[in-house]
């Protein structure tokens, strides 16, 4: 598949933060962590507004996955993460810069898509099975209490058809269709240019310092 | 013969049917539309239908009375216009369209005018007798951009999404500015002297406006979601509120001189949700159908009095004054757009590139509004002047920028709508986008876009559905909706088709797995593919060819013509099959 077994060199795949975003992420670091120099999943419990999220466990287990986001050697997920750690996650939410080239864009792009396609997949075996794509449509409508298991399945059956038809298109008698991978996935998102969405406002373009 | 009895609704009716019968005609030559935009058919119709009256009575036909226009014809245009705006992009891209319409369009008002006085400055030219603060006040008038006219020529040429929205939302937004600038610049010609705290005082107005026009839009939207939350036994009128209440915020905010077009579009916005979910699918596609009739009406009937009131003797042809303000129109504009849409992407991620830019300073339409602002001018000695000069700069905007925008966009390649079926999937993907950044932006400590939207929907949720919708124990994801929109679509289909099929004979089999079938194509879930043999999958397979899930195209939605979900399903539309299990 493409997730890759290794490690992206440091220098491939820069995130860059000016100093003084440094500075406010280092203090937003300081004031979760209540001063210490790590951050564990508890931590995140004080912040109010995330706990109406409906994908909060999603987004809170995508900071501690030491494989895919952090970058580590090794497999599973991390108790505790430090300042470093904590910059990487936030820089897969950095802007598109001015001068960068098709190549470099195109690179983005996967890498955020990567980061997305981590949190659908839940058991990391590098495809979004019927079953992870149910359970995330039911987390993202567990505000509605009301709506019917049944129907929330559907909708999700419904949607893995429609990507089925985008990403395989006519099958042959004889084809089973396994789950989305990557490549599947990447065809999804097709229509949505995710360089654009897919940041936060405050990370901007200016680059002074490169950090990793 | 009782002709005095009834004429009054009798020409109204003859000048509507004259008009719809011209767009019948229009439409029955199928070549014509795509190369000349309608309004400018609609205007020649206007013109020639001017000559006939001048001819016969000797005298300049009837112009269009301004009452009549802001009155009658402009707000169901704006009503369907706001009604029908794409909120999320709307709302993705406000503060560049606030940027354009407020900044631009007073830079627009400002260089027009002192440049128009400096040119009066020139002896030659016979036209020393216009002071700069009749230049200024022409100005204010035929800087604005549009919206009657740049919906008419955009809505054929469909460009992306973003542009139209840039464009669009300008034209409708730069109203507040105009009507501050008009009536300041109005009452600073009647006052003998002008003291720098009636400059202040404008300044201030123009906020007073624009956000008054707002909250009168919105007061009267919440009240319309409110009062039709107890329509449920009188399904009948629910449609009329909808129009009675745009209509009273429009006239609410005229008689308050607040900017009508600002209410009336956040009264549509604000109240379309919760109306939506309070009223029937009959009243529903009635108010759809309605607004688009009268929106269509209106617009035809504009261009074509606009035709008519060019012929007669209301003008002043003075050539050098009027090639001077199209140029300027031109020049200004261009300039404008320039140099906002160098601010606007020193801190915009999304970048504006220069060839929507073009289109953007190319697709600054004047219309009717000019129009109708002239006339209500007082009457001063160089008012036919600028009758001349506005009429002028409409035909051109109209004819020669509306008919060669589209092979421009063309020959540019300018990145075009992105024609594709709504799905399910990109709704999730979507929300599921929208939560995660919200998440992160609570996680960072920072209150941007999402984290306004979130405590906006939080809000919503938790006080305004309660009041405003009738079924409140049924909150919607857009999820959920655009799905029970697709099924409801997919029922209504196989209803007519006579397919709905039997029951499946195997339930028990269909609840723990899902099955598609394309032509004779199975895909299962790979846990489920040890419990099946081929006999029961056959079956299966025979049951799942009798129900059809059809994905379907939509046009958009900003046509004139056709409402959404009404234009041909694509012959290469892939049919998906999907087994509704509700009785299991």
């Amino acid at each position: 598949g493409s997730l890759g077994a290794h490690p992206p060199s440091p220098l491939s795949l820069p995130p860059t933060v000016t100093s003084e975003q440094i500075e406010h992420l280092h203090r937003r670091f300081k004031q979760l962590s209540r001063d210490q120099l790590t951050i564990r999943k508890e931590n995140f419990d004080s912040i109010p507004d995330l706990e109406f999220n409906p994908i909060r466990g999603k987004i809170i287990h995508a900071f501690f996955d030491k494989r895919r986001n952090l970058r580590q050697e090794s497999d599973g997920l991390a108790d505790e993460i430090n300042f470093e750690d904590f910059l990487t996650i936030m820089s897969y939410f950095r802007p598109i810069e001015m001068n960068m080239d098709e190549e470099q864009l195109d690179r983005f792009r996967k890498e955020k898509l990567k980061f997305l396609f981590h949190m659908y997949d839940s058991d990391h075996d590098g495809k979004i099975t019927l079953q992870e794509y149910r359970n995330v449509v039911e987390e993202l409508l567990s505000g509605n209490p009301h709506l019917e298991k049944e129907s929330v399945r559907s909708i999700a059956d419904g949607a893995m058809m429609e990507a089925a038809s985008i990403c395989v298109g006519q099958m042959g008698p004889d084809q089973v269709y396994e789950g989305i991978t990557f490549e599947d996935f990447l065809k999804m998102w097709q229509g949505i240019d995710i360089e654009t969405k897919m940041h936060v406002r405050f990370l901007n373009m200016e680059t002074i310092a490169h950090c990793y | 013969l009782d002709y005095q009895h009834v004429q009054v609704p009798f020409e109204i009716t003859l000048w509507i049917m004259l008009a719809s019968l011209a767009k019948i005609g229009f439409h029955l030559y199928n070549k014509l539309p795509s190369v000349v935009p309608e309004s400018c058919l609609l205007i020649f119709v206007g013109l020639i239908m001017g000559g006939i009256i001048y001819g016969l009575n000797d005298k300049s036909p009837p112009v269009m009375d301004s009452d009549i226009f802001f009155l009658y014809l402009l707000p169901p245009i704006v009503l369907d216009a706001g009604y029908f705006m794409p909120s999320r992009p709307f709302f993705e891209n406000i503060g560049t369209i606030l940027l354009y319409a407020v900044v631009g369009t007073i830079w627009n008002v400002f260089g027009i005018g002192f440049s128009l006085y400096g040119i009066c400055q020139v002896k030659a030219f016979h036209l020393q007798d216009v002071s700069l603060l009749h230049n200024l006040l022409f100005g204010s008038l035929i800087a604005a951009v549009d919206p009657v006219a740049v919906l008419a020529v955009f809505e054929e040429i469909h460009v992306n999404e973003k542009l139209h929205i840039l464009v669009f939302g300008e034209s409708l937004l730069n109203d507040a500015v105009t009507v501050v600038l008009y009536k300041l610049f109005r009452s600073f010609c009647e006052m003998p002297t002008i003291k720098s705290a009636d400059v202040f005082a404008g300044v201030g107005k123009f906020f007073v406006v624009g956000l008054g026009g707002v909250l009168v839009g919105l007061t009267f939207g919440m009240t319309a979601a409110f009062t039709t939350r107890f329509t449920k036994d009188i399904r009948v009128i629910e449609p009329l509120f909808v129009f009675l209440y745009s209509y009273l915020s429009y006239l609410t905010a005229e008689m308050f001189h607040l900017s009508g077009i600002v209410a009336i579009i956040a009264c549509a916005m604000g109240m379309k949700r919760y109306v939506e979910a309070n009223i029937s699918l009959k009243s529903h596609t009635t108010v759809k159908y309605f607004m688009k009739m009268w929106s269509s009406v209106s617009d035809t009937l504009i261009f074509i009095f606009l035709g008519v009131s060019t012929i007669g003797e209301n003008h002043e042809w003075n050539w050098p004054y009027i090639c001077f303000t199209v140029i300027f129109c031109l020049i200004w504009r261009a300039l404008g757009v320039l140099v906002l849409t160098f601010f606007v992407n020193r801190f915009h991620v999304n970048t504006i590139t220069s060839k929507d830019q073009f289109i953007i300073a190319y697709g600054g339409l004047r219309g009717a509004i000019c129009f109708s602002l002239v006339f209500l001018l007082p009457d001063f000695h160089r008012k036919k002047l600028f009758i001349a000069a506005t009429t002028v700069v409409i035909l051109f905007t109209v004819f020669v920028q509306g008919m060669t925008i589209r092979p421009l966009v063309d020959l540019l390649a300018v990145k075009r709508k992105r024609e594709s079926a709504p799905t399910v999937g990109e709704q999730i993907h979507i929300r599921f986008l929208d939560h995660l950044l919200a998440g992160i932006e609570d996680i960072s400590g920072h209150w941007g876009q999402y984290y306004w939207k979130d405590k906006l929907e939080y809000f919503n949720s938790k006080y305004l559905q309660k009041i405003l919708l009738r079924e409140y124990d049924q909150p919607k994801s857009s999820i959920v909706l655009l799905y029970e929109k697709l099924e409801r679509k997919h029922a209504i289909e196989l209803a007519e088709a006579g397919q709905l099929g039997r029951a499946p004979s195997h339930p028990s089999l269909l609840c723990s797995g899902f099955l598609c079938s394309n032509d004779r194509t199975v895909i299962i879930d790979k846990k489920l593919e040890d419990t099946l043999n081929p006999g029961v999958l056959e079956n299966i397979q025979e049951i799942l060819a009798r129900n059809l899930y059809r994905i379907r195209r939509t046009g958009p939605a900003y046509n004139r013509h056709t409402l959404p979900g009404e234009t041909e399903p694509v012959e290469h539309a892939k049919e998906i099959l999907i087994l509704r299990h509700k009785s299991l």
